[in-house]
């Protein structure tokens, strides 16, 4: 039961990871496309997180993953930041602009 | 039944050779540099599906995170600019058509040596896996691979460290000078980020090497985690260069090679041939040269990344005719 919980965490989490991929292929300018990115994938990957988690059981595990999913979330949402504010500076337009 | 994987296995192997076409062949580059850093990871990746987690992490570390950092900060040096990231499109390069039939025709040659060498080679044996595990036991750490890199075949290692010290003699010879703009302005969001991983990463690059002796890590991978963190130290303006530290970094550089080549040659005088490290020794002395070797990794990385030498020029070099 556990693991068809956690099988089911992981295919949702992948779902977010096409729905992101899908908005940075679609959507209009570079703000867009990070805002779809960054949100689908950090939501994505605390589920894929979760889901792997409940697969494996053990404690030390559950800590690495933990760890792992921690910080590639706070490296994506900074890198997401720093790739906007660079644009920002550079004088790149949004697309309503 | 097949293996379940097989099917991921297959398309992690299409994607890493479209990858790699993709790195040579697109124009602008700095999507070959994104190109290639992906083409990195999805390595690292297929190194774990063959069960070398050491070469996976080496891949991961200096292959792609390390390797990618010097793409790009040389490209930024060669376009000058930082507002100027989409690049002219390549001119057509006007190389005579004699040198490119010659390239090809050595290409297709290394190509076919490699795969004559591929099928001439025996199928399904061992390899020296079995003479290394016979000998693991006097290596002095139960890690395989640390025990062929610092201990069987020390050679090649040392020479690989030799490689990383011409590298930053060259660049230090090619490049002299102070950097005078301000470290950019990265923002409280990034400082935080730095705040937060600089002391997390510094401990699991001591980790890694630590974690050498008997589980995949080592010098190298330890080495390129804390170069990282250097670069975070370098980017975020925590860390200026400056001419007096120049004594300081060539110890640092040398360290480790002096220090390997050093204890090889200090085993050698007891009777032995070098790198035969006496058996009771063994442990303690790789665990030196390791740590050696991983402060030089990582302040020669670091130097690299800097890439030039933090030297003063005070005379301006005029051409007296």
């Amino acid at each position: 039961m556990i693991a068809l919980i956690g099988m089911a965490l992981i295919g949702a989490g992948t779902l977010f990871f096409i729905a992101g991929t899908v908005g940075l292929l679609r959507f209009p300018d570079l703000y867009c496309q990070l805002h779809a990115l960054t949100k689908a994938d950090g939501l994505g990957l605390a589920l894929i997180g979760l889901g792997a988690a409940l697969l494996s059981g053990s404690v030390g595990d559950i800590a690495r993953i933990a760890l792992i999913c921690a910080f590639a979330a706070l490296s994506g949402a900074t890198c997401g930041h720093l790739i906007a504010r660079h644009a920002r500076r550079a004088g790149q337009e949004d697309a309503d602009a | 039944m097949p293996d379940p994987l097989l099917v991921f296995d297959l398309i992690l192997a299409a994607a890493v050779v479209g990858l790699a076409l993709g790195a040579l062949l697109v124009r602008d580059a700095f999507a070959g540099v994104l190109l290639f850093v992906v083409f990195g990871l999805l390595s690292a990746l297929a190194w774990v599906r063959l069960a070398a987690p050491d070469v996976a992490l080496a891949e991961a570390a200096i292959g792609t995170g390390l390797t990618g950092a010097l793409l790009l900060k040389t490209l930024h040096h060669l376009r000058g600019d930082l507002a100027a990231w989409q690049s002219p499109p390549v001119a057509a390069a006007s190389v005579p058509s004699a040198l490119r039939w010659t390239n090809a025709a050595l290409a297709i040659l290394i190509v076919a040596g490699l795969g004559w060498a591929i099928l001439g080679s025996p199928l399904r044996t061992t390899g020296l896996e079995l003479l290394v595990a016979d000998a693991l036991p006097h290596s002095g750490v139960e890690n395989p691979v640390t025990a062929v890199l610092l201990n069987f075949r020390a050679y090649d290692t040392l020479m690989e460290v030799v490689v990383l010290l011409a590298a930053v003699i060259v660049v230090w010879q090619i490049e002299r000078g102070l950097d005078r703009r301000p470290a950019p302005d990265l923002g409280p969001v990034w400082q935080g980020f730095a705040r937060l991983t600089l002391p997390a990463a510094a401990i699991v690059g001591v980790y890694l090497l630590w974690a050498g002796a008997d589980a995949p890590g080592g010098a190298f991978q330890g080495g390129a985690i804390l170069a990282a963190t250097g670069l975070l130290v370098l980017l975020g303006g925590l860390y200026r260069p400056d001419p007096a530290h120049r004594p300081v970094a060539r110890l640092l550089f040398v360290l480790g090679t002096v220090a390997f080549a050093g204890i090889a040659l200090l085993v050698a005088a007891g009777s032995r041939v070098s790198f035969e490290y006496p058996q009771d020794q063994a442990k303690a002395l790789i665990l030196l040269i390791e740590g050696l070797l991983t402060i030089s990794i990582a302040v020669t990385l670091m130097a690299l990344f800097h890439g030039r030498e933090p030297a003063a020029q005070h005379r301006e070099i005029r051409h007296e005719r």
